[in-house]
């Protein structure tokens, strides 16, 4: 990976990326400044407390403490930061929300807030300022953040899931890049496993990776599980499709996939067991550090383009909201916005090392994007994301089917061959019917 | 003159029926009630309460964050069309089965082994313990290691040895899923059952096995006529107590399977709170628990039954 100087970036970077170099005393200085001129002023004697998803990158929390230790010091408001794994965060925001009491700041993922839309404060001011300021919100980060017409939670970003693929194996298999078709990928896959390099991806019960491609892989078919008007239409032609490519990408995958969890793909990629998966950067990042053979022989793709002739992607996209039972929503808000300002947000983007997306347009030019081109395709993932529910509403009803696993179960039970196609979609419209009832 | 002085003492002291409130204030029992209060207070506030609140949100559609209306049985009647729930009651009723005849059998084995005379019998007995003290959740973390897809230790073992050529898919088959995460709960319970039988072998008098062998008792018959009608009080309880963990268990899937692959190890207790605090649907997961308490109360039951008879305890020769 190419150093990250303060050359570099004055060098390569914009205005923007000059500016992202600010540190020390000059942050302090330039935080003070802020939050003199901010809108938000945080209610005397205010005390935050906050519960993030924990950092996949340690350089990524390393740089999130030092945001928040300027933010202290420029408006004397302490913040305490607890950390709970990301599939963590909505039990116990859910809990929260249920008792009244808890952290003010949920950091979670997906539609976390439309889960309870009317215990989270009315967060429009802060993202019409920061959506003006830096060049607009990307179309999903607006689906998500808005629960009528009013935001009720801030997308701070996006964590893209990408093909990762290793360069050597695909190039004896034949394939110089990875197929940018679903037809050519089942190809591709089957020539992998032919030669003994298989990859595979997860049907456990994988929050991230598991929904991700599945979703991806009903889209690319036509499939969808409800329609705009959030009635249940899983039960199609093109849902039968996507099954069937899921079964024969599954039958030339490497064997177990139907019990990985998040982490067992980047586990067996990095011991050379799988040659391709679909993933967010880290493998790469931890490939670098512990297996720099790895990483040298690896890269990133898009998702294959599917029958529908159109980018089918979803992302995981990572909102903060605060609680309406918080005695200090002014102090909540200044927060939220302190960390999306250019000064803090681009050397937080970073310190993520690619890991992490923004979903706001003026952070493309980020320097992080373009000094190592095989961050790159992760630039774009906000924008290419669809959300969750596809047709239908971001609300509730998606977030409790993508919690309820309802379309991973139905493409593991059909692919793992429990189910036929139609005995595997029954179940599953069962289940969306009720919840979206 | 007696006379006189006896009229003068009664008028002095008229004898009065005591009033209700001094039979009370007299009343061991009423004593009793007030002594008992702040544990029964402690009960219901603890234990009766939640009880009748999940109970209750059983009946409502309440999501998280937002209490629901009454909606009746509509809750219990989704769930019997819904498969993935008939499959969790099914993976239930194996899982606990299954895994309370062998923890039973491998336990009461131990503690016969343990109650004979061995050498360095202080440590064996400690070591026995050892995987009742550690952590559910560490134990299942080491398991689900054990058990990974990729990087199973009995899979590279037997792939060293040569005896198989791929992986062996422990998590990813559900037969497979199922059998080994019960063999994880084997290994946790088994030492519960073992120490305590071991407890109750060792009040059981030694004159009796004495008499027996004078008598000329085959060891078979100084288990089946001595130990076993000796230590029933206490399997039960054991039992009872066995059934009731592991029915109820829910760190060991979690950790290791999170009810995957397809569902097939899902429990009660995992679907519970996947539907409940995972997806938001406090209502249809409170009518899963809800679900629960049926079997639960079967087993309690039976310990209980159970124990009142004598008859069932010694072998059913005297009432």
């Amino acid at each position: 990976m190419t150093d990250l100087t303060r050359r570099t970036l004055v060098k390569g970077g914009t205005a923007l990326g000059a500016a992202a170099a600010l540190s020390g005393p000059a942050l302090l200085d330039w935080a003070k400044a802020w939050a003199q001129a901010s809108p938000w002023k945080p209610e005397k004697g205010a005390k935050l407390s906050m519960l993030r998803w924990k950092y996949f990158v340690q350089s990524e929390d390393d740089a999130f403490v030092k945001l928040i230790d300027a933010f202290t010091k420029a408006t004397g408001v302490p913040v305490q930061i607890a950390r709970e794994s990301y599939e963590d965060v909505q039990p116990k925001a859910s809990v929260a929300a249920n008792t009244g009491t808890g952290p003010d700041i949920f950091w979670g993922l997906y539609s976390l807030p439309h889960l309870f839309p009317q215990k989270c404060v009315d967060m429009t001011d802060v993202a019409d300022y920061l959506g003006k300021k830096y060049g607009g919100w990307v179309d999903s980060a607006v689906k998500y953040g808005k629960s009528g017409n009013k935001w009720i939670a801030v997308p701070i970003c996006y964590s893209g899931a990408l093909i990762n693929y290793r360069l050597e194996a695909s190039k004896k298999a034949g394939f110089s890049k990875f197929p940018d078709k679903t037809d050519a990928m089942l190809e591709y896959a089957k020539a992998m496993k032919a030669q003994g390099t298989p990859g595979g991806m997860a049907l456990g019960h994988a929050s991230g990776d598991g929904n991700t491609w599945v979703h991806w892989a009903l889209w690319a078919h036509g499939g969808q599980t409800v329609d705009a008007n959030d009635k249940v239409i899983i039960n199609s032609p093109e849902t039968v499709k996507a099954l069937e490519f899921a079964k024969a990408l599954y039958d030339n995958s490497i064997p177990g996939t139907a019990s990985w969890n998040d982490g067992s793909n980047n586990k067996a990629f990095l011991a050379k067991e799988v040659y391709w998966t679909n993933n967010g950067i880290s493998i790469y990042v931890a490939a670098q550090n512990s297996a720099k053979d790895v990483a040298a022989d690896m890269d990133h793709a898009y998702f294959p383009i599917g029958p529908v002739g159109k980018v089918t992607e979803l992302h995981l996209m990572y909102p903060a909201l605060a609680m309406t039972y918080t005695k200090n929503p002014q102090a909540c808000k200044a927060l939220i916005a302190f960390m999306l300002e250019a000064d803090n947000f681009n050397p937080w983007l970073q310190s993520a090392k690619g890991y992490l997306t923004h979903c706001l347009n003026a952070y493309d030019k980020n320097p992080i994007w373009t000094a190592d081109p095989k961050t790159t395709p992760y630039r774009d993932v906000a924008k290419r994301s669809l959300t969750a529910g596809g047709l239908g509403s971001v609300g509730e009803k998606a977030a409790t089917a993508i919690a309820d696993f309802i379309v991973v179960d139905m493409f593991a039970n059909y692919a793992t061959g429990r189910e036929n196609a139609k005995g595997a979609i029954a179940i599953a419209e069962r289940q969306l019917k009720r919840i979206y009832r | 003159m007696t006379d006189v002085a006896l009229k003068s003492r009664l008028d002095k002291r008229p004898i009065q029926e005591p009033t209700p409130w001094d039979q009370l204030k007299t009343n061991k029992n009423w004593l009793g009630l007030w002594f008992m209060l702040p544990a029964a207070a402690i009960l219901i506030l603890f234990l009766a309460y939640p009880l009748g609140l999940g109970v209750w949100l059983s009946f409502t559609d309440a999501k998280i964050g937002r209490s629901g209306e009454f909606i009746g049985l509509e809750n219990y009647e989704w769930l019997q069309g819904d498969s993935t729930f008939l499959l969790s009651v099914f993976n239930t009723m194996l899982y606990t089965t299954v895994a309370s005849v062998i923890k039973f059998a491998v336990g009461l084995y131990l503690a016969l082994l343990l109650n004979e005379r061995l050498p360095f019998k202080a440590i064996l007995r400690a070591v026995v313990l050892i995987p009742f003290i550690v952590p559910t959740v560490l134990s299942a973390i080491a398991f689900w290691w054990i058990y990974d897809a990729q990087f199973s230790i009995i899979s590279w073992t037997l792939k060293e040895m040569g005896l198989i050529t791929a992986n062996i898919d422990f998590l990813g088959d559900p037969w497979n899923a199922r059998w080994s995460t019960i063999f994880a709960n084997i290994w946790r319970g088994v030492p519960f059952v073992a120490i305590t039988l071991l407890a109750g072998l060792q009040t059981v008098s030694p004159s009796l096995y004495e008499a027996a062998t004078i008598d000329g008792a085959t060891p078979w018959q100084r288990f089946r006529f001595i130990t076993y009608p000796l230590l029933t009080p206490i399997i039960a309880v054991v039992m009872t107590f066995s059934v009731l963990f592991t029915f109820t268990d829910f760190q060991l899937i979690w950790v290791m399977t999170r009810g995957g692959p397809v569902n097939a190890t899902h429990l009660m207790a995992t679907l519970s709170y996947q539907r409940a605090i995972i997806g938001g649907s406090l209502g249809e997961g409170a009518a899963i628990s809800t679900a629960m308490i049926p079997f639960l109360l079967a087993a309690i039951m039976v310990s209980w039954f159970g124990l009142q008879r004598r008859k069932w305890q010694q072998g059913g020769e005297n009432d």
